[in-house]
């Protein structure tokens, strides 16, 4: 953690009381730690996208294009008739404020900037200026702002200010989504080039080699070959991942964290030992190597671009379906946008469980499953046999992911599985979780060290209630099915818990599976003992 | 600033309509041509947004989920709060057009020491709101006995529930009370409340100020000043049946009341007020959480460039083939 990131004690001291300063004074102060470094011309330039070129926001010159002004208008308007979504959110709001409690980053930094019906607004007064007649005639008066590069760098600001998590989408009476906003505000962006690297980078990285880590296929194999290597010493069996075998009945996606980084290596290790253990048909793939899509928080054009490269492999390999691992953002995609961006996918078959005979009608069109509802498919035909007691070590909680949650309603799933493979479960305080759920603060590609500060202030409410159920039941684990919040809650919780993991919910699966032959185990998939099994302390 | 200009404004179309109705010349303008007008300028108006918001097409299925998916037969699917079906949605949207359901989830989120983040209940605001909306649309309906004749039985219905505390003559209407109370508690809150103050436009204190005018007016009217109900309903049935006539005898205050409704017709097509025929659009929560099985399609979708499988093997091609990964060309 960098040294300048101010002490919780000192960021919970929160000022509600707004400012002197009129909202409509667009002028922002780029406070280190507050916000994201530009993306690099090399990544732009590699994705076809405008303005390539070196600056930074701290920049007094951000090197707009010449007819910069024109290309945002003309974009708006084109984005008015595109989406019925944009337009209406931009009337229709009556200010109301139920939202604006509702973000993490309001809650976190009293920023009214942060309130969802501000944020709105900072495009809407745009909105209203150069499209409707009221702000045509009356301006100021009607609610409208000139549009000036101060603007741009206080959208820049706030709309990389939001996790699009839809929180505030649940409170509104009509629904007025502030991710759509922040998504559309984002396109406007990056027409002039007003990017931030930690979303430009992964989506370069995606496109070209199929993570957004920018891994080769040879890494890719290697990092299963280790995983496969791994468990063969934890349990004893050595388990086969085929990696783009043709002909697999199943194409397994998941979020490349999954096979790089940490926890989320534990929930690879997971899924490894359950198709063993089922003896599942499936491959992975190098080149479908990522189920993240960074496109989400760029443009819907960029999410089409990454997203068609699971149907592409799909075909490619001839598997029948698709099943997909644990992750938030990926699923939102796959829930609501892959089908209509890259289908129909009329060359699968309707997801049908090969060793339950459950077939999933609910995903009979889009033809990709989610693991949660597929293990617990399988747990429910009592197909798994699992030893709770081998995750007696921990204490668990559930973090929703906000995409999952919001995008998708996958409630019941993650938490029927958590129950069948654990003793101790604790739920956290009910306007935190399910629907409710608070994002970690760093989704939407806002998770770099830069940005580290508003990072622990968007993940207050979420630290907040984790440290409720530490202190109410001892929870030391707090389970989630969400890439970016494996890698970004393990320093929300050290910044305002302390004495929590963070893991995933295959992981507990992969710590209770008893499987046929294993060797006995005395460490959980972390290589730390199990209850009952530490070694005897000092004599 | 807002709050004190938006007063003004209304204050002063109360006595441009005052004065107005004062003058025998001026009572037409008033009492029927500004009318015309504004309901002309309404319907034109309100067409014209919600077209323009059909128009727009729904690229995508987007629908806020805020309950359980249909997912596997043993899990209970939350039919309203995530449907599923046609049907669910049916009544998800009811429900929210009805009784406000997302404002009924309102918390107040609060930061006490430690840090410590306390979320209470917060339903002031939805009752505020529900409270107004249904009152005003109660005394809308009332209304009706001023434009139809023979007034219909649920017009007079109406009127009899609503006023059946008997107190006073003529009879006090709790829709009345309602409506004015609402309205004070929604113009309080946005004022006291200091962050929704920051944000709050001219045009959300004038709605609510026309609405007072508009209120205080008609009440005074009934209460007070005791209007001739005889000749405004001369007047109302003159409109609707264009042929309009101007009694003598109705009274400055009458032409408050009908110049503020003209206005807040005109206003409405322009204002934010158009939330009332946007929330029945609204694609977050109109649309069917069904997106998997069933599939939606973009109007406008274009092909974009992609990486092609070729393309990335050939790239790495060499290094595929020292590893011992599965080629398409050897």
């Amino acid at each position: 953690m960098a040294d300048e990131t101010p002490r919780p004690e000192e960021v919970a001291r929160i000022d509600y009381t707004p400012p002197g300063k009129k909202w409509m004074d667009p002028s922002v102060e780029f406070r280190k730690g507050t916000f994201c470094y530009s993306a690099a011309a090399k990544n732009l330039k590699y994705l076809d996208m405008p303005n390539p070129r070196d600056w930074q926001p701290f920049d007094k010159d951000w090197k707009l294009p010449p007819d910069w002004k024109n290309i945002i208008l003309n974009g708006m308007k084109e984005r008015l008739d595109k989406y019925r979504s944009f337009r209406l959110f931009m009337d229709i709001c009556v200010r109301c404020g139920a939202c604006a409690d509702k973000c993490h980053f309001y809650i976190g930094s009293g920023d009214p900037k942060n309130m969802p019906v501000l944020r709105a607004e900072l495009l809407r007064s745009i909105y209203r200026r150069y499209f409707t007649p009221a702000g045509k005639a009356f301006g100021k008066l009607a609610g409208g702002r000139e549009l000036t590069e101060d603007v741009i760098k206080e959208w820049f600001y706030y709309f990389y200010q939001c996790t699009e998590c839809r929180r505030c989408s649940v409170f509104c009476p009509y629904g007025i989504d502030q991710a759509e906003i922040t998504m559309i505000g984002r396109e406007l962006l990056n027409l002039i080039g007003c990017n931030i690297n930690w979303v430009i980078e992964p989506d370069a990285n995606c496109f070209r080699t199929g993570n957004h880590l920018g891994i080769q296929p040879h890494g890719f194999a290697d990092s299963i070959e280790f995983a496969v290597d791994e468990l063969e010493d934890m349990t004893g069996i050595r388990v086969e991942a085929p990696i783009m075998k043709k002909g697999a009945e199943i194409l397994f996606v998941m979020p490349s964290a999954d096979y790089f980084a940490s926890p989320h290596y534990y929930t690879l290790l997971g899924y490894l030992m359950l198709f063993h253990e089922i003896g599942l048909d499936y491959t992975l793939s190098a080149f479908a190597g990522e189920g993240g899509n960074f496109g989400l928080f760029t443009s819907h054009e960029m999410m089409k671009r990454l997203n068609a490269k699971i149907y592409q492999e799909a075909k490619r390999l001839k598997v029948k379906w698709i099943l997909g691992g644990e992750c938030g953002h990926m699923w939102r995609v796959a829930h609501q946008y892959m089908d209509t961006l890259n289908g129909p996918a009329d060359f699968l078959e309707v997801p049908k469980s090969p060793i339950t005979g459950t077939r999933f009608d609910n995903a009979r069109s889009t033809k990709m499953t989610h693991i949660c509802e597929f293990t617990s498919d399988l747990i429910h035909n009592g197909k798994l046999k699992l030893d709770k007691s081998r995750n007696d070590h921990w204490n668990v909680t559930h973090h929703d992911p906000c995409n999952v949650a919001r995008g998708m309603g996958l409630l019941e799933e993650p938490r029927y599985v958590i129950n069948s493979v654990c003793n101790h479960f604790h739920e956290m305080p009910e306007n935190t979780i399910r629907e409710q759920t608070f994002c970690c603060g760093s989704g939407a590609g806002l998770g770099t060290d830069e940005n580290l500060e508003m990072r622990m202030r968007g993940g207050l409410p979420r630290g907040n209630a984790v440290k409720y159920v530490k202190d109410k039941h001892g929870v030391n684990l707090l389970t989630t099915i969400c890439a970016i919040d494996k890698a970004t809650l393990p320093a929300v919780v050290d910044y305002w818990v302390g004495g929590v993991e963070v893991g995933g919910i295959h992981e507990l699966v992969g710590n209770a599976l008893v499987m046929k032959g294993e060797k006995e185990r005395t460490t959980d998939l972390r290589g730390e003992p199990l209850k009952g099994k530490e070694e005897p302390a000092d004599a | 600033m807002n709050v004190l200009l938006s007063l003004v404004t209304v204050l002063l179309l109360v006595a441009l309509a005052f004065l107005g109705g004062r003058v025998a010349d001026l009572r037409t303008l008033f009492g029927v041509v500004i009318p015309y007008a504004a309901i002309a300028t309404f319907l034109v108006g309100v067409a014209y947004r919600v077209i323009r918001w059909a128009l727009s097409p729904v690229p995508f299925r987007i629908p806020t989920t805020c309950g359980q998916q249909k997912s596997l037969p043993w899990i209970k699917a939350g039919w309203l709060e995530a449907p599923s079906s046609k049907l669910g949605v049916f009544f998800r949207m009811a429900l929210e057009v009805l009784l406000f359901r997302s404002l009924f989830r309102n918390t107040k989120a609060e930061l006490r020491g430690g840090p410590r983040l306390v979320y209470g209940e917060n339903k002031w605001l939805w009752l505020g709101a529900l409270a107004f909306h249904w009152s005003f649309l109660i005394i809308f309906l009332r209304h009706l006995r001023f434009f139809m004749e023979p007034v219909p039985a649920f017009v007079n219905i109406l009127g009899a529930v609503d006023g059946f505390l008997q107190i006073g003559a003529p009879g006090l209407y709790l829709t009345d009370v309602f409506v004015i109370a609402a309205l004070c508690y929604l113009l309080y809150r946005r004022l006291q409340n200091a962050q929704v103050r920051y944000f709050s436009l001219f045009t959300d204190y004038f709605a609510l100020f026309l609405l007072l005018g508009l209120t205080i007016s008609g009440v005074l009217m009934r209460y007070f000043t005791r209007i001739d109900t005889v000749s405004v309903k001369q007047l109302a049935l003159g409109l609707v049946t264009f042929s309009p006539v101007v009694p003598a005898n109705v009274g400055a205050l009458f032409f408050v009341h009908i110049f503020l409704l003209s206005v807040l017709l005109a206003y409405f097509p322009f204002s934010k007020l158009m939330h009332m025929g946007g929330v029945f659009l609204s694609p977050t929560r109109n649309m069917a959480n069904n997106n998997r099985s069933k599939r939606h399609v973009n109007p406008w979708s274009y092909p974009v460039k992609v990486h092609t499988y070729e393309e990335w093997e050939e790239e790495f091609h060499d290094k595929m083939k020292a590893a011992g990964l599965p080629l398409e060309k050897e």
